[in-house]
């Protein structure tokens, strides 16, 4: 009785008052719940990206606030591109890039595939391969400079047991051939982990059913393998592979606190440039420009990947 | 019941009353932020004495050497509150004093009658002025400090080894004068066997990323030949920072890295460098002499085995590299009279003999000429030496970009291999020279 008096009430009057009436719309109160969120992000990743592009244009530095700021056109760009220092971090953080992404997937794969096996104890196996992922970069990277370490660390000593070399001579972060392999065998122990869980997902995905089927076709192991487990896992590889590429593209932490970036210039990849000139060198018009270039780089790298792995699940 | 309000009451009153004098006694705490290391030490110890005098308290924000410049920097860049009082490294200077970040001292000292004139002169230009070489005080000299040498005075008067080494080189063993003999000593302690242990020659500063190698280097480019411009025509680089001569130096000390370093010795500046010392790894040691006084009281290798020696002179010159900083007031602050106060009160003659004696070095004449100086400390007359042929990196207000770009040139060559030291040197000309013309100064 008493909801239907409500209805009508509510039917007889006008839509004006009734919204007045009714506070906000649905729509307004999302809105509502969304802004203090939009607001952020406005204030903490949208308005400093379009700061750092209008600085890219300027002479801006950081450390003399009260110089005037000098319009230069595409001069920070052009002395970029035209950098040979900068063409060398480029080259070094591909190669750093490079070797990460492809030891990552092949050992995360094999572990992923080992442990799919589902033997006794997997599970256990399972976290202790996890262990490494779980601890902060800069407890990684300060333990391995301990291990690396030519007369202390026990890095060295394990080289030395099985090649005969004297451990003094083992200077992983020292030796300008070595020290870039230090920094991806570290890479590679922490992240690999990361890798397994994605792929091993992935090998979970794939129904029994088809192993079944082929199975009463007398497909051999070896065969499944490359009919079965890789083609429908390798969606799960890939994306494995775009975090990873697009993590390591923009890598600092494990270089700066293993090499800061050297011997020499020998580790400095494009991350640790970027650091010196913003804060050591304050060129903050110069390493914004730098940065939007980084970005758009990973950025269109990216989407190319994105399509290509479309297709590939499409498939 | 009305006894317990009246309780209370008063309670509430003794804990107001009692905050606000709390809080009026705080709000004249002078906050210093310095280095985090031995120095600051003895100078929270030397404040307390301006805390007795006074009734002004002192606060300490002490950072590590790694993060110092970072840390401080940002912190006046950003024009900050944290810092009343700074002791600024000696770089810092020209960027302090043009972006208006130290307060400016001359009508102070004047006011005070605190002559610049009564502090060891090359700490003044070092730490003091700018322009360099012009009555433009930002800071009063409170540190000084210079790159010198530590020995293993017990190793070099063992009798067979002095017989070896006389044998082979043809003099006798000790500090070395000249690089030459700098370098056979290192070389004939490098992976000898002592007592069982195998030691290194030299332990010398290649750190890449602050400012390690280049501290180190300098010592050697001065005495090679190596010059920041032409004396007549500023920043005018050509021929003086890549002449052939530089390159030599630069090439010594290449040769020092490669023969006669520890093991993993690619990246040691002032910690690394006295650790191995400390630690028995080395004969000879490159360091700032602010850390002389801790390795002479350390039992391993301080007292009867440690030695001191000034930079070797090398064939065109005899010269140092200057450390150290000056206290300053930041323009920043709230209480710039009380930290002006602290200054007066620093520059004191007792003051700074006390500083010199709880292990701070002291910059003021009165103290450094003082005949008993010299026999003070065993590292005294060392410092002294030293402290008479400094020379000191740019001061420019872009001196961090220059630093950098040296960092990277100097390492690159020596510790990664890369080219020849002319190409090293000539590529430094062309950063610098981009530089000051970013800056409009070429």
């Amino acid at each position: 009785m008493l909801d239907r008096t409500a209805d009508n009430v509510a039917r007889a009057t006008p839509e004006p008052l009734a919204r007045r009436i009714r506070g906000i719309s649905d729509k307004g109160l999302a809105w509502l719940f969304i802004s203090p969120t939009i607001l952020l992000l406005l204030a903490i990743n949208i308005f400093p990206l379009f700061w750092a592009i209008y600085l890219s244009f300027t002479n801006y530095r950081a450390n003399r606030p009260n110089e005037a700021v000098k319009n230069l056109g595409l001069a920070n760009y052009r002395r970029i591109l035209g950098d040979q220092d900068i063409w060398i971090a480029m080259q070094t953080t591909a190669h750093f890039v490079f070797w990460t992404i492809l030891l990552q997937t092949v050992i995360g794969f094999t572990l992923a595939w080992l442990i799919d096996r589902k033997f006794r104890g997997h599970a256990f196996w399972t976290t202790i391969i996890l262990v490494p992922m779980m601890l902060s970069p800069a407890v990684v990277g300060n333990f391995w400079r301990f291990l690396y370490e030519p007369q202390i660390g026990l890095f060295a000593y394990v080289v030395a047991f099985f090649t005969g070399i004297a451990p003094t001579h083992v200077q992983m972060l020292s030796n300008v051939e070595l020290a870039p392999w230090a920094i991806i065998i570290v890479d590679t122990w922490m992240w690999t982990p990361y890798v397994m869980l994605i792929c091993l997902a992935g090998l979970r995905s794939i129904p029994e059913y088809i192993y079944e089927a082929a199975e009463v076709d007398r497909a051999s192991n070896w065969r499944q393998f490359w009919s079965i487990t890789l083609p429908m896992a390798l969606p799960f590889i890939m994306l494995a592979v775009l975090f990873r590429g697009i993590e390591n593209f923009k890598m600092f932490d494990m270089v700066n606190l293993l090499t800061g970036g050297g011997p020499g210039s020998t580790t400095e990849v494009a991350s640790i440039t970027l650091k010196r000139q913003a804060f050591e060198s304050w060129r903050t018009g110069y390493s914004s420009a730098f940065a939007i270039i980084l970005f758009v780089a990973v950025f269109g790298l990216a989407n190319i990947y994105v399509k290509a792995l479309n297709k590939v699940k499409q498939r | 019941m009305k006894s317990t309000w009246k309780l209370a009451l008063g309670l509430a009153s003794a804990i107001t009353a009692s905050t606000a004098v709390s809080n009026a006694a705080h709000a004249e705490d002078l906050t210093l932020c310095w280095a985090a290391w031995d120095p600051a030490n003895a100078l929270v110890e030397l404040s307390k004495d301006f805390t007795k005098q006074t009734g002004i308290g002192m606060k300490f924000e002490f950072v590590p050497w790694t993060n110092y410049a970072d840390r401080f920097l940002n912190e006046l860049n950003s024009h900050g509150k944290l810092c009343d009082l700074i002791i600024g490294d000696s770089q810092w200077i020209g960027g302090a004093a043009e972006n208006g970040h130290y307060v400016k001292l001359n009508d102070f000292f004047d006011k005070e009658k605190i002559s610049m004139d009564d502090f060891v002169p090359a700490t003044v230009v070092g730490y003091s002025e700018w322009p360099k070489n012009t009555p433009n005080y930002w800071a009063l000299p409170a540190m000084g400090d210079v790159v010198g040498w530590t020995y293993r005075k017990d190793w070099f008067s063992r009798p067979e080894l002095q017989k070896e080494f006389k044998e082979k080189y043809g003099w006798e063993l000790g500090p070395p004068k000249t690089y030459d003999q700098l370098l056979q000593i290192a070389e004939f302690f490098q992976k000898r066997q002592i007592d069982g242990k195998t030691v290194y020659g030299a332990s010398i500063y290649t750190e890449r990323g602050s400012e390690g190698i280049t501290m180190g280097v300098t010592n050697v480019l001065y005495d090679f030949g190596f010059d920041y411009q032409n004396p007549n025509k500023a920043y005018d680089m050509q021929g003086f920072v890549n002449s052939p001569e530089a390159a030599k130096g630069l090439e010594f000390y290449k040769k020092l890295y490669d023969c006669c370093t520890p093991p993993g010795s690619s990246n040691v500046y002032m910690g690394e460098s006295a650790d191995a010392f400390k630690s028995g790894q080395v004969a000879l040691h490159m360091n700032f002499a602010f850390t002389w006084p801790g390795l002479y009281k350390d039992e391993k290798v301080g007292g009867d085995k440690i030695g001191f020696f000034t930079n070797p002179a090398g064939p065109k010159g005899h010269f140092a590299q200057l450390g150290g900083q000056g206290i300053s007031v930041v323009s920043y602050s709230d209480k710039q009279e009380a930290a002006l106060k602290y200054i007066k009160w620093f520059a004191n003659k007792d003051v700074q003999a006390k500083w010199w004696s709880l292990g701070g070095y002291s910059c003021l004449n009165a103290v450094v000429n003082d005949p008993k100086f010299p026999a003070s400390q065993p590292y005294a007359s060392t410092f002294l030496e030293s402290m008479a042929i400094v020379k000191d990196f740019w001061a420019e207000p872009s001196y961090a970009t220059l630093l950098q770009a040296m960092q990277k040139r100097v390492h690159d060559y020596v510790v990664a291999d890369k080219g020849t030291a002319q190409e090293a040197l000539d590529s430094l000309v062309k950063d610098w020279t981009q530089v000051f013309q970013d800056d409009g100064k070429m």
